[in-house]
């Protein structure tokens, strides 16, 4: 079953303050991913993966086109659809790790993980959100503090131990393995397949084609427009 | 009547201030504004009860006047004279016998009766004036009944000191509608308000506003529920005519700490003397 | 099904025009606010956002256009055609106003517990204990220590005193509060503080918010919406991670590149 699908997506970026020059990114992409199977973007560093990934969630804004979601039974374009329907998306069925932990002053690994946990209480969450983080090699003595001055691989786990505890029927992933070690790499592999398990739709970005020979079961070719003939 | 028109003022005033009255009886509670006149006395002398009276004393009544209780202080002596000489008034020191009493901080103990007016000498008759300085604000409120900052201080009083440490000048409501204050009055005395069956009139000349609560209209001084209101009064009778129930002055005798209770409503005090009672003092 | 967003706007307002002599403070601006959700308006100085929350809380009326209210049973009211009695019962109970600087929301020689239970005797509670009681509790949700209840605000830090006026503000529960900088002047330590007791304030009690502020990190930290403002008008608005990392308008990708991160 479809779950996310583009038309004739295109995105572009007016920079006003460098002249008004114009940027195309995206233009003409059509893609799709099912429940259960993970499509992973691929092409060349700039070609527009980020971009195609963020549009995706709805944080760029499309230039033209459609993104097609399926929400609660029905498909909700996101391009067109007011702000607040996207907000509702992101809560239940649309979910994202993004290249960087945004840090928050004051609120705990533990915290920041267990906000994002569904369809249980809090304590629930609590715990579920310990498992996760022992499960990535976050110590139970470092659950409690705010990651601010954690290490960059220490952020990109919590990152994705948020992303995944919400067990959103689509999963966006950028870059999920960049910043581990072989270890964690290995334990993140496991937790996308466990979740395609789930019927999750996965669409991930990944360096690493030892991950993404382990978990895609398709490639997207996002190529440079500039380079296109 | 000595070229003076009657009670002083001329008629035209002694008009504008009756219809001030009116609309204060109407509006129980309420502060009116008033013309208030220059009297041959300064403010704060009570030139606001003064100007009441003089608005409502008729050829056949008879005036009593009393300040802090008693009949024979020098300010009550002086206005009872005044209306004297003025208004060619009866004059007396009996509560009962008075048709209009004029008082300064304090109620008779003798129940007053349908056929009389009290008139209070009022000094400051915004009851939120140490609250709220802005009397645009304060009127604001009593027009939409926001009373919620008199109970915060009674709330701040209660936290400071563990009860409410108003002693006189409490304020009370009017009617279920207006916050007003009673003059200062001690709390003791605000029972006497509520219902009372006389009309009780409130004159404050520099301030230029009197109001009015009229004959058996509810009176209630604020509380809590927890920490309801309560009448205060020295736990001694009376030294001159054993009085358990009225309110006392305490009057130092000498230099050594001699110290005598004696009824502050000075007939209240003779009257029952005359009837037999006999306090300590003055006990053989 | 989704469309059950669309239905019940909390605070709608349309075609606001309002101008000071030459001065153009507001230019047909509409707005909109669902309930529990958070809406940031920033901007520069005299980008009119704070004539803006001005306007939409009633205290400074527009020359034209139309702010609607729909209270807990349903019903609409104009903002600028209520009565003044009904505008202020509103702003006692349904609604909350946090002024920048919380003196201008305190009685300074009331105790702290005097504050905040003020609006509960203003609504009519008559029995101290409870009051009292009530103003401990909401003092812990705001983190001031229950042994401060009976201190004058006096003696409170400008943090304390920014929590102490949340409190006071939301100890009726209102439905709707209107921010104005709630962060603004306080040391950076104090505001993170303070920003997350609001965050967490907010989402726990489902309250809506209408938060002006220059700082686009609070919009981004606290808003899931966002309009920027300049000279008057709406130059952009949308997702708040929209605006703020694919800003369209020029003067929204000059705001956001201007700003500089530690």
């Amino acid at each position: 079953m479809i779950m996310l699908q583009t038309e004739n997506l295109s995105k572009n970026f007016l920079l006003h303050l460098q002249g008004g020059v114009r940027i195309d990114v995206l233009r003409g992409v059509d893609f799709d991913v099912r429940a259960g199977e993970c499509v992973a973007l691929a092409g060349p560093s700039g070609a527009g993966k980020t971009t195609l990934l963020r549009s995706l969630y709805g944080n760029y804004r499309a230039g033209g086109g459609a993104i097609r979601v399926r929400h609660e039974g029905a498909m909700v374009d996101i391009v067109t659809v007011s702000p607040r329907v996207v907000v509702e998306v992101r809560e239940r069925t649309l979910g994202y790790v993004s290249q960087f932990l945004r840090v928050v002053p004051r609120v705990s690994a533990l915290e920041i993980v267990a906000d994002a946990a569904r369809g249980m209480s809090h304590d629930a969450a609590r715990r579920r959100a310990a498992d996760m983080l022992n499960r990535l090699h976050i110590p139970t003595r470092l659950h409690g503090l705010p990651p601010a001055t954690f290490s960059g691989g220490e952020q990109q786990r919590i990152n994705l131990a948020r992303g995944f505890i919400g067990s959103h029927p689509i999963l966006l992933l950028d870059e999920p393995t960049a910043s581990l070690d072989n270890a964690n790499r290995d334990i993140v592999i496991a937790m996308i397949l466990e979740a395609k398990a789930q019927g999750i739709a996965v669409v991930g970005i990944f360096h690493d084609t030892h991950v993404r020979d382990s978990v895609a079961d398709r490639v997207f070719h996002v190529l440079p427009l500039q380079d296109a003939a | 009547m000595n070229g003076y028109n009657f009670a002083y003022l001329d008629e035209q005033t002694k008009r504008m201030i009756r219809r001030a009255l009116l609309k204060a009886v109407a509006i129980p509670g309420h502060q009116i504004p008033f013309g208030s006149r220059e009297m041959p006395l300064p403010y704060g002398w009570g030139t606001g009860g003064i100007q009441v009276t003089a608005a409502v004393l008729g050829p056949d009544d008879t005036l009593k006047v009393i300040d802090q209780g008693a009949d024979d202080t020098t300010n009550a002596v002086s206005i009872r004279r005044f209306f004297a000489r003025t208004a060619g008034v009866a004059t007396t020191t009996h509560t009962a016998e008075a048709s209009v009493i004029q008082t300064r901080h304090r109620i008779p103990e003798q129940a007053l009766r349908e056929d009389q007016i009290i008139v209070y000498q009022v000094p400051q008759p915004e009851p939120l004036s140490k609250l709220e300085p802005s009397r645009a604000e304060t009127r604001r409120m009593h027009g939409l009944a926001e009373y919620g900052l008199m109970h915060v201080k009674l709330y701040e009083d209660i936290t400071r000191y563990g009860h409410v440490s108003i002693s006189y000048d409490y304020p009370v409501m009017v009617g279920g509608r207006y916050l007003m204050s009673p003059s200062p009055l001690p709390a003791f005395d605000n029972p006497k308000m509520d219902m009372m069956p006389a009309l009780q009139l409130f004159g404050a000349g520099r301030e230029k506003r009197l109001y009015a609560i009229p004959p058996y209209t509810r009176v209630t001084s604020l509380d809590f529920d927890d920490h309801p209101f309560r009448t205060t009064r020295a736990p001694h009778a009376c030294g001159l005519c054993g009085a358990r129930e009225s309110y006392l002055d305490e009057v130092v005798t000498d230099d050594r700490g001699g110290r005598l209770f004696v009824c502050s409503d000075t007939d209240y005090c003779e009257t029952r003397r005359a009837e037999g009672h006999v306090g300590t003092e003055l006990a053989v | 099904m989704t469309q059950s967003a669309h239905d019940e706007t909390l605070l709608s307002a349309r075609g606001l025009n309002l101008r000071f002599g030459n001065v153009i403070a507001l230019d047909n601006v509409d707005a909109e606010l669902w309930p529990g959700e958070v809406l940031a308006i920033v901007g520069e100085s005299g980008s009119g956002k704070t004539t803006l929350l001005n306007v939409l809380s009633g205290r400074m009326a527009p020359q034209s256009g139309v702010v609607w209210y729909r209270d807990a049973q349903g019903h609409l009211a104009d903002v600028h055609a209520m009565s003044a009695p009904a505008l202020r019962a509103l702003h006692r109970s349904d609604w909350g106003f946090v002024h920048q600087n919380p003196r201008d929301n305190l009685r300074m020689g009331v105790t702290a517990g005097g504050n905040v239970g003020e609006r509960l005797m203003a609504q009519g509670s008559r029995h101290y204990g409870n009051i009292r009681q009530e103003a401990i509790d909401w003092l812990a949700q705001v983190e001031i220590d229950a042994s401060r209840v009976d201190h004058l605000p006096r003696t409170f830090s400008g943090g304390m005193l920014q929590r102490l006026q949340i409190a006071r503000t939301l100890v009726t529960h209102p439905r709707l509060v209107f921010m104005d900088e709630p962060t603004g002047g306080l040391d950076v330590s104090v505001q993170a503080r303070l920003l997350d007791l609001i965050r967490t304030l907010v989402r726990r009690l489902g309250i809506a918010c209408v938060l002006v502020t220059h700082d686009l990190a609070v919009a981004r930290l606290l808003a899931q919406r966002v309009m920027v403002m300049q000279a008057g008008r709406v130059v952009e608005a949308g997702l708040t991670d929209q605006v703020l990392d694919d800003p369209q308008h020029p003067y929204t990708q000059l705001l956001v590149s201007s700003v500089l991160s530690a």
